[in-house]
């Protein structure tokens, strides 16, 4: 690792003040940064922990949850109101890494966490955009069996990584972003960017924009949600294809829905156009098949990907079904 | 800038790039947590921070001032083997070892969490109370540590015969 100097921040005050000199970067758990420091991708000159800063998990006044940004992901997944309430993010995120980890990791480091397509993570040896920008992509004509088959570019096709932010981006959730003299909130399918022409930005954060919480709506219809995650082994192991979904059916008919697609995309995936087409249409297989045909027509295969497309379909129709009562 | 580690009050150290788990390893001659992979995959860096299990070789030393941490060296009590570490020689629970202070940190700390009622993957009801820690439970919880030698039937048995007051097969 390169040499940098540590301060443990106060309150987001003195985080913000601390994470304003240029070369700073905010640490959570270190699942990721400090792996990434070691690899030599990540150089930065001060890291400023962000761990003692709030991560309760408070009710809202809309009857949603506000959790904290240092919330360690298992504190999310066993709190009583979001196994109830969002059942979706308690599988999303006991669906991702290990237990160990989930102990060490915090909502805000989940989020900003980076990819791991093994092209990023080889410095030494593959060419990166992300990594070192305008040095060109090894993935899109390399082995690509895990990366995206929608919102990539010919600058960068790798996915993220994240389960939890999958369903996050279901949800709705909206970020809680402080900066020096002013507060904001970017709903989290609009905080990540897709790579376009520059993967190396990968969310709408400015330099020194501290996540300070995470707000889930108030949403009855979360309450009937799951989380599916397709992967190469039982456990352990990042998603091929993931899908978030959130079902209220009344009489047959789709009241409403929410539904997002991890694995197969560059940002956490929100199907809107599946969404559209399936409220207040009859909830079958047939629709739900149609739906996920439509979501994934922008699809982009690549040489060794391609099997994405249909598994992303497959797992969609599933979920569906299993939330209607089906059983697909 | 204090730790505490196996009971004792130690030092941390200066350079904040350290490891908690060289900290271990190579400033308090603590061999028992063993470096495996050093990047967070296999699980043998596994230590307990304030009866929480983490990987050891993500952490800082540094982010853990004032904590407390519990290594294999300090589970055994006045000299005696902590129960798990009995039941991991009764049923054979390893081959060369090198993952055995990993796996049996983590299943400590896997039995607070059930006991806690964190859910896992594989727990069908998420808002039980309790949670049986059954036999895919109980592989499901421990998935974030691999044993090279594939020990793991004897492993699932220690932990299951320590924790889940079953014999497991």
């Amino acid at each position: 690792m390169i040499p940098f100097t540590y301060a443990r921040a106060a309150d987001a005050e003195d985080a913000l003040r601390r994470g304003a000199v240029a070369g700073a970067r905010y640490l959570g758990g270190g699942t990721n940064l400090v792996d990434l420091l070691r690899e030599a991708i990540e150089r930065p000159g001060t890291l400023v922990d962000v761990t003692g800063l709030p991560g309760t998990i408070e009710e809202t006044a809309d009857g949603g949850l506000l959790i904290g940004a240092a919330a360690r992901n298992t504190a999310v997944a066993e709190h009583r109101a979001v196994r109830t309430r969002y059942p979706v993010l308690a599988r999303a995120i006991v669906a991702g890494a290990s237990a160990q980890v989930r102990n060490m990791a915090t909502v805000g480091g989940n989020i900003l966490q980076r990819t791991r397509c093994p092209y990023f993570y080889d410095p030494g040896g593959s060419r990166c955009n992300k990594r070192s920008p305008g040095q060109g992509c090894d993935a899109t004509d390399g082995f690509n069996r895990s990366h995206a088959i929608l919102g990539g570019s010919p600058s960068c096709v790798a996915t993220h990584p994240s389960d939890m932010c999958v369903a996050l981006a279901a949800l709705g959730a909206v970020v809680h972003l402080r900066s020096s003299g002013a507060e904001r909130t970017v709903p989290l399918t609009e905080l990540h960017r897709l790579p376009g022409d520059h993967p190396e930005i990968e969310t709408v954060l400015e330099p020194g924009e501290l996540i300070t919480a995470v707000e889930l709506p108030g949403l009855p219809l979360a309450a009937r949600s799951t989380y599916r995650k397709v992967r190469d082994r039982a456990s352990y192991a990042f998603a091929l294809v993931s899908v978030a979904a959130a079902l209220e059916v009344d009489g047959g008919t789709v009241r409403d829905v929410r539904l997002a697609l991890g694995g197969v995309a560059t940002k956490p995936w929100r199907a809107w156009q599946a969404e559209e087409d399936l409220r207040g249409g009859p909830a079958t297989e047939e629709s739900f098949r149609a739906a996920a045909e439509a979501e994934l027509a922008a699809a982009r295969p690549l040489r060794d990907n391609g099997f994405k497309a249909e598994m992303a379909k497959r797992t969609i129709t599933a979920v569906l079904g299993e939330l209607a009562g089906g059983g697909a | 800038m204090s730790i505490s580690v196996n009971g004792s009050t130690e030092k941390l150290p200066e350079d904040p790039r350290v490891s908690l788990l060289d900290y271990l390893r190579e400033h308090l001659q603590l061999h028992g947590t063993k470096k495996g992979c050093d990047q967070g995959a296999c699980g043998a860096c596994t230590v307990l921070v304030d009866g929480e299990r983490i990987l050891s070789c993500l952490a800082l030393a540094v982010q853990y001032e004032g904590r407390s941490v519990t290594t294999i060296e300090g589970l055994a009590s006045d000299g005696a083997p902590h129960p798990l570490q009995e039941a991991f020689i009764e049923h054979d629970g390893f081959q060369c070892g090198y993952c055995t202070p990993g796996q049996i940190c983590s299943a400590v700390g896997l039995a607070a969490e059930v006991r806690r009622g964190v859910p896992s993957h594989v727990t069908a009801d998420l808002s039980a109370e309790e949670i049986p820690l059954s036999h895919d439970e109980l592989r499901e919880r421990m998935s974030g540590n691999l044993c090279r030698c594939g020990a793991y039937n004897g492993i699932v048995a220690a932990i299951s015969q320590t924790y889940a007051n079953q014999e497991a097969r």
